[in-house]
């Protein structure tokens, strides 16, 4: 009788275990898919195999990135009760409290524009387009204050590619849902709703840009844009955009919600720059949150061996 | 009226729930993420409170009659600056840490800054002649003058809240509209006046209606310290 020893099976025959739970879970939808189908009974918000996506489900078969910052964490009271999110009022502690009345399934994204595979996604299919990815990455806001994040999320540009933009994609223009019932802050016009966020293209392209659906490991909170925002770490927080609905391929530089309210004190892109001050207030140093003494602000907030390259030559001064 | 000790009490302890509320929170830790922020935030806001309860009380003895009321007003003025002192000394002590160098960098660069320093120095000379031996060694007259920085003070405070939120205007412009309520009521009252004397100075022919309601108006003279003296 001949038993293998278990040094005899090779370490990459071994079917690794989110492949296989993958095609579980494959056979599990198509054959609900099926199912729903052959009925015409649609599963009103079916959710896929994770039962219900709620904040604070865990988040199977996430990597960890390389590109992830070792810094302390902020703890997670502090990212998900301190917030900018004026969707759901202005003050910092609003939204954890008034973001419990945001739908977040079913979810749509609409991805337009100048892509030969334009497409409506549900949300839980867009999050499947690619490995999830554990990313911590330092969150720099524009108001002087900072936090170290430990995203879930995968590379904006894995989307980017599959949709297949064509030469007149220059930029991509986001947009978060717009519904004054859903979203009390959008009741009183502190902005121009819906909220607008724009990237160039080889910023959006850029390995570091995610599009985000989880924090530490779980389902992303309401109030820290659930079900899917953008993370831009080498820019201010504001440039994130959360809940996004529409994803826009365009020619023209599009207008962001902070340009149209404030122009001279938000530009386009944004950076975290020390040398740069906001007009009302300097921006060479941040707390960073949970600590007393301020640091000092980082070109790019840290990240600038990832992107100084994408604003060479430019003046940062005047693309502030 | 009758002895106002207990009542200067109670009113000298409501006066301290806010500081009381912060220390309590501040002791709990549970001041949320950005402790410095809500301090600030929360010194700046009482400051302004309470610079427009002081300004209220003129107008509310004028309206009420309740001439009484004018033995709280130095009380009431006392503690904004208290609350400015604490505001202050958060940015100086617990914002910059003593950084002289970004403290007169933002004095001189940043108008919200700038706005909010200069109402802050002009509420010092205040303080410190709010005591009877000061008001003496001014004259009533003068002391009255320079107290009317106050108004200058406040319209400050409220211009460095409006310079210092991002878009939501709202809070700000609230503190802006009782205000100009406030400041409203002593320009309607000095024009009555001058229409007073006008009306005073003209032969009797005018409508006796509109010169009485004026005198009434304007009760006993204003920020005279003697009505601060007399019981």
């Amino acid at each position: 009788m001949l038993i293998k020893k278990p040094s005899d099976i090779k370490g990459s025959e071994i079917t690794d275990k989110e492949i296989y739970l993958n095609r579980r879970r494959f056979l599990i939808e198509t054959s609900a898919a099926a199912a729903a189908v052959a009925t015409g009974f649609v599963f009103p918000g079916y959710l896929g195999d994770s039962g219900e996506a709620h904040a604070g489900t865990k988040l199977d078969g996430v990597h960890k990135s390389p590109l992830s910052t070792d810094e302390k964490k902020t703890p997670f009271k502090d990212i998900t009760n301190y917030n900018n999110f004026y969707e759901f009022g202005t003050d910092k502690y609003s939204p954890a409290k008034n973001a419990k009345s945001l739908i977040t399934r079913p979810w749509t994204v609409a991805v337009e524009g100048e892509i030969s595979r334009p497409k409506v996604y549900d949300v839980d299919e867009l999050i499947k387009i690619s490995p999830l990815e554990e990313r911590i990455y330092r969150l720099r806001c524009v108001e002087g204050w900072s936090m170290v994040i430990p995203w879930v999320g995968f590379p904006l540009n894995a989307l980017i590619r599959r949709v297949e933009p064509n030469s007149k994609a220059k930029y991509v223009a986001f947009t978060t849902l717009h519904d004054p019932k859903q979203m009390l802050g959008q009741r009183r016009g502190v902005l121009d709703w819906p909220y607008v966020e724009g990237l160039r293209m080889d910023e959006a392209m850029n390995p570091l840009t995610i599009l985000a659906v989880g924090l530490y490991g779980e389902i992303l909170p309401n109030q820290n844009g659930a079900p899917i925002r953008l993370v831009v770490p080498w820019k201010y927080g504001f440039k994130s955009i959360k809940s996004i609905v529409r994803i826009r391929f365009v020619e023209k530089q599009p207008p962001t919600a902070w340009e149209k309210a404030a122009p001279n004190e938000y530009g386009f892109y944004s950076n975290v720059n020390p040398e740069v001050d906001h007009p009302r207030w300097s921006q060479a140093r941040e707390r960073r949150i949970g600590e007393f003494w301020k640091r000092k602000t980082l070109m790019f907030n840290g990240y600038a061996d990832h992107v100084a390259h994408l604003y060479k030559g430019m003046n940062l001064k005047t693309h502030f | 009226m009758k002895n106002f000790t207990w009542i200067k009490v109670i009113v000298f302890l409501l006066c301290l729930i806010p500081l009381g509320l912060l220390g309590w929170n501040a002791f709990t830790s549970s001041l949320g993420a950005n402790p410095i922020e809500v301090i600030t935030r929360s010194t700046g806001k009482w400051t302004l409170v309470f610079l427009l309860i002081t300004l209220s009380v003129s107008p509310l003895r004028k309206i009420s009659r309740w001439q009484w009321l004018i033995k709280f007003r130095r009380m009431l003025g006392l503690f904004a600056f208290f609350y400015v002192c604490l505001h202050f000394t958060t940015y100086i002590w617990l914002d910059q840490f003593f950084d002289l160098m970004a403290i007169s960098k933002d004095v001189i660069k940043r108008p919200f800054i700038t706005v909010g320093f200069s109402s802050f120095v002009l509420l010092i000379p205040l303080a410190l002649t709010s005591n009877r031996a000061m008001i003496k060694r001014l004259g009533g007259r003068r002391w009255q003058n320079l107290h009317r920085l106050i108004y200058l003070s406040a319209i400050g405070g409220v211009v460095h809240f409006l310079w210092l939120v991002k878009a939501d205007l709202q809070r700000p412009l609230i503190y802006g509209a009782v205000l100009m309520l406030l400041l409203g009521f002593r320009i309607a009252v000095w024009t009555r006046l001058t229409q007073v004397v006008k009306f005073f100075n003209k032969p009797r022919t005018t409508n006796l209606r509109s010169g009485l309601w004026a005198t009434a108006l304007r009760g006993r003279p204003e920020h005279s310290p003697r009505s601060n003296r007399a019981g």
